[in-house]
């Protein structure tokens, strides 16, 4: 064992001995890690994609560098070209990845290393730290997190196993993980996504890497969460002098943790500096596109015209201790069966008025998808009432209808999906797609609802010609539009819109509420948005509610709540927003919300 | 460090219709699913090499009187044990073999022929031979190849013990081997459809019934199953009633696997985002399942089933091997295996493995197919490599 591991040491030496550089084109001397030219290639059947195209940048000795751009933009697969773990068909064609391990020692051209080879090896892990954006996936379900961790330890520091768990458990307890003795023996499922990420942090550290290279380790999380690891990361920066790449797509974290900012897009480079610079003297165009696209929370108060002026007596849906309850089925599999029961929504109150736009708040599991899918009536409320004014001024109990009494109320209350990409039948046409509900209602047939269908198609800013189009051939953008069409073609009053902007990309996601806002004012459409994005509620509610496992623990007109909020994890919630000004930071302090146990 | 490959969303991934299909976008964006499938079949080589074979295997088989030099009842007691004649050519003769004689030697008892160089059995195309019928109702006798003169006898792939041309035996063995596969799955699918269909939509206690009861089908060993039913044919049916019990045999413990992957895509679309969408349009429970989530996972059963006939092919094969199945005069393709299963006629006249190798190139041709359509039934899913 011995022998074998000396000798892959030393080929490991050897290798990156022969990929030492001199200096033709000399590195900064500031700098822990620079690419050269570096392109990288995915090779496909159908010719080459250029993920990475002729990319240059540098990163400082202790500085925290983030890349930011869009989905397709290829900023993952650069800090994946600089550990060579590019996915399948790709590879690093030309171009150099310089890296300066200590200040004063010798320039290793990364990209000259093999793939697969001892010296690469020696490098990941030990020298390069990694964190990817799911923990879930990026961790082992079949390991526990203490032996993945103490594997690197035995790997690269040839520690014996109960010193490796001595130093997991210390790094454990470092990235904030409470009873790090017992955490060590817990599998990745047994942890929240927020510990989750930590231990992946922490499994990233032990070796003490110089540079650590996080790819999106905050989109999967929560707000509030984010906050913490922002956090997390920034003080383990300090205090174990580590250089830190971080990729996102926000803005908002970029300002809260970057040094240096890389605009990246199409593969290429378009803009770098220091923060201050991109944030406040954009040179590049689309920087200034992405920072125009970006919702400003607490920067600037947007003062938009507030057409619901006046509190119409009756609202045109009032929820009223609406209570859903899910019976899940718990117990081991010879164990005594017992159900529990979780509650989902729990006694919630909530009056929507006419033609106002209400924001629905909360972080994941909070009951908010909940809610809103039980105002559709896609789930049956267990209790409580959904009290909905017909146009004709009745007021009908949404709640207690069969399906067959529901008919006419889905073409009142619509709704707008999350995902583009699944909520659109990959097997029918556009036009089917969007006419679906007509055609079963028999409101219209034939050429009268092809023309209805196409109407719509350029009421939500799409081409007339794209409706024998399969949705496969829309971009995200499109498809929500196309989303959004299916949702008005009944002529609705109530819009449900679940997360509608949230898979979008920044510069999408304004058009789309642009659109949203626009057919409200002329349709006089009334909007229930589910968001986990409070930037985006503060830009387009009159009126917010906020809830916190199940609870509406807020409500309010969305100024009074975003300016003066009275709960505690509302506070919470608005201090762990990232503002996207770099000037801004360290102006706000942290609210953290404990809830009181419930009796 | 876990160096998984993540998905990585940031890279434009070869994953978009354009790229696995090879055509111009405007093309693709009004493409609808099935051309996207059949599109990125086509690129598949194995796969079009299989659909290729299993479409010359069927028409040879659907016009099997017209593409066997002879009936699969002539015999010639001469000619037992015949070793495979390979036809010559000339100029003046065409192509030509020499009759043979055969006859035992007394002392080894092996089966020695004599090939008469003086005499030509010219051989030629569209020649007048044994009568047949053509799909059953055409009267003929015209041969695609085979001797001019009619009565003459000419062993392509030679002859198994009773005389008979072992090319013609497999080509009517596989009217059967290959329509059983067809006919077995078609029956496992509808029982297949209808199981996993009401196990995957209502779920529940009617679900776990199910399950249990395809578990249990699946615990119990197929051979010995497949012997106990198939003993249980009287022997004095004839070939056509065994031929449809044995199909229904197979078909009836096959079902099982089929009804599994119908309820897993059924449970698998329920909960997508568009099928809820429908519901929220109003659209009734019928039409959602027919219109909105069948088609979602049409090609994926055409896939699994494609996978299937090769298996029920080997199991009608077992069967009739170990003569539990069709007997002679039926002719399939294990009917004709069963005349292999000593070592002794195995080492005197290997040919008669021949219908084995028919069985492999079937079996394979079906399965290269069914992984082509397995592979490309999800147009956005990424090739697997």
């Amino acid at each position: 064992m011995s022998w074998r591991r000396r000798n892959l040491e030393r080929d490991a030496a050897r290798e990156i001995a022969a990929a030492t550089v001199d200096d033709d084109r000399p590195m900064d001397p500031g700098a822990l890690l620079e690419l050269q030219n570096l392109c990288t290639t995915f090779h496909t059947d159908e010719g080459a994609v250029h993920a990475v195209d002729d990319v240059s940048l540098r990163i400082r000795r202790g500085s925290t560098t983030c890349i930011v751009g869009e989905s397709g933009s290829g900023k993952s697969a650069t800090a994946r070209s600089i550990i060579q773990v590019v996915d399948h068909p790709g590879r690093v064609d030309s171009g150099r990845v310089l890296y300066r391990p200590s200040p004063d020692g010798a320039v290793v051209d990364l990209a000259a290393l093999d793939a697969t080879g001892p010296g690469i090896r020696s490098i990941r892990g030990r020298d390069i730290g990694l964190v990817f954006q799911e923990p879930m996936s990026s961790l082992s379900p079949v390991h526990t997190i203490g032996d993945q961790i103490g594997e690197l330890l035995e790997l690269h520091e040839r520690l014996s196993p109960s010193a490796a768990r001595e130093r997991v458990i210390d790094d454990l307890r470092r990235v904030g993980i409470p009873r790090p003795e017992e955490r060590f023996g817990a599998y990745t499922f047994q942890l929240s996504g927020g510990m989750r990420q930590r231990a992946m942090i922490a499994m990233a550290l032990v070796c003490r890497p110089s540079l650590l290279i996080a790819d999106e380790p905050t989109t999967a999380l929560d707000v509030t969460t984010q906050a913490q690891i922002l956090d997390l990361l920034a003080e383990l920066k300090q205090s174990l002098g580590m250089t830190l790449m971080f990729i996102t797509h926000d803005l908002g974290v970029v300002a809260e943790i970057a040094d240096d900012v890389v605009v990246m897009r199409h593969g290429k480079v378009v803009e770098q500096g220091p923060v201050d610079q991109i944030f406040h003297d954009p040179q590049h165009e689309y920087t200034q596109e992405l920072l125009a696209a970006l919702p400003q929370r607490g920067a600037v108060t947007v003062t938009e015209p507030e057409p619901a002026a006046a509190e119409p007596e009756r609202p045109l849906l009032r929820i009223e201790d609406l209570e859903m309850t899910f019976e899940a089925a718990a117990g081991t599999l010879f164990g005594r069966r017992r159900t529990e029961r979780v509650n989902a929504v729990d006694k919630v109150t909530l009056d929507i008025p006419e033609g106002s736009t209400v924001g629905l708040v909360g972080e994941s599991g909070c009951g908010k998808t909940t809610l809103g899918r039980c105002v559709l009536r896609a789930y049956r409320p267990t209790a409580g009432k959904l009290l909905y004014s017909g146009a004709d001024g009745r007021v009908t109990d949404l709640a207690r209808l069969s399906e067959k009494e529901l008919l006419p109320y889905r073409r009142q209350v619509r709704m707008v999906f999350q995902d583009p990409y699944g909520s659109l039948n990959p097997r029918m046409t556009v036009r089917q797609v969007i006419g679906e509900p007509l055609r079963v209602a028999g409101l219209a047939s034939g050429s009268e609802l092809d023309g209805r269908v196409e109407a719509m198609l350029e009421r939500v800013g799409l081409k007339r010609a794209m409706a024998g189009r399969y949705p496969h051939a829309f971009s995200g953008g499109e498809r929500q539009r196309i989303g959004i069409a299916r949702a008005l073609i009944t002529e609705p009053r109530l819009v449900v819109a679940d997360e509608a902007v949230s898979a979008l990309d920044v510069s999408v996601r304004t058009q789309i509420l642009e659109l949203l806002a626009e057919l409200q004012g002329d349709l006089g459409l009334t909007y229930l948005f589910i968001s986990h994005d409070l930037s985006v509620v503060e830009r387009i509610c009159d009126q917010v509610a906020v809830m916190y496992f199940g609870v509406m623990v807020e409500q309010g007109p969305a100024e009074q709540v975003f300016a003066d909020p009275q709960h505690g994890y509302t506070r919470a919630l608005l201090s762990a927003v990232p503002v996207a000004d770099p000037r801004e930071r360290g102006t706000r302090s942290r609210v953290a919300y404990e809830p009181e146990p419930v009796a | 460090m876990s160096t998984d490959q993540l998905p990585s969303q940031d890279v434009e991934t070869p994953g978009t219709p354009e790229a696995e299909t090879g055509r111009d976008t405007a093309d693709v964006s009004v493409a609808s699913q099935r051309q996207l499938i059949w599109w990125r079949f086509r690129r598949h080589k194995l796969a079009m090499a299989g659909l290729w074979v299993m479409i010359a295997m069927y028409v040879v088989t659907v016009f099997a009187g017209f593409f066997a030099p002879f009936s699969k009842d002539t015999t010639s007691a001469d000619h037992a044990y015949q070793p495979p004649q390979l036809p010559s050519f000339s100029f003046s003769e065409g192509f030509y073999v020499h009759p043979t004689t055969g006859s035992t030697d007394p002392e080894t008892l092996a089966r020695v022929f004599e090939e008469d160089t003086s005499r030509v059995v010219n051989l030629g195309f569209f020649v007048r031979g044994d009568e047949y019928s053509l799909l059953g109702v055409i009267d003929t006798n015209i041969h695609l190849f085979g001797p001019t003169e009619a009565g003459e006898r000419f062993y392509l792939l030679g002859a198994d013990r009773t005389g008979g041309d072992l090319l013609s035996k497999i080509i009517y063995g596989a009217q059967i081997s290959l329509s059983l596969g067809l006919a077995g799955v078609a029956i496992s699918l509808v029982l297949g459809l209808v199981l996993g269909g009401i196990s995957g939509y209502f779920g529940g206690w009617i679900d776990s019934v199910i399950q249990r009861i395809i578990e249990l089908i699946m615990s119990i060993p197929t051979l010995p199953l497949w012997l106990g039913l198939a003993a249980a044919i009287p022997p004095q049916w004839g070939p056509t009633r065994t031929y449809f019990m044995i199909t229904i045999i197979l078909s009836l413990l096959g079902w099982t696997s089929l009804a599994r992957v119908i309820r897993g895509r059924l449970l698998q679309t329920r909960t997508e985002d568009y099928v809820l969408a429908a519901k929220l349009d109003g659209v009734h429970t019928r039409r959602i399942i027919s219109r909105h989530m069948l088609p979602s996972f049409l090609s994926h059963i055409i896939a699994t089933v494609s996978l299937a006939v090769p298996a029920m092919i080997l199991a009608e094969t077992s069967l009739s091997f170990l003569g539990l199945g069709l007997r002679a005069p039926a002719v399939s393709w294990g009917v004709l295996l069963q005349d292999a299963q000593s070592v002794q006629v195995v080492a005197t006249a290997p040919w008669l493995l021949l219908p084995g190798l028919a069985v492999v190139v079937a079996v394979v041709a079906f399965n290269f197919v069914g992984d082509g359509l397995r592979d490309s039934a999800d147009p956005y899913g990424r090739k697997t490599t």
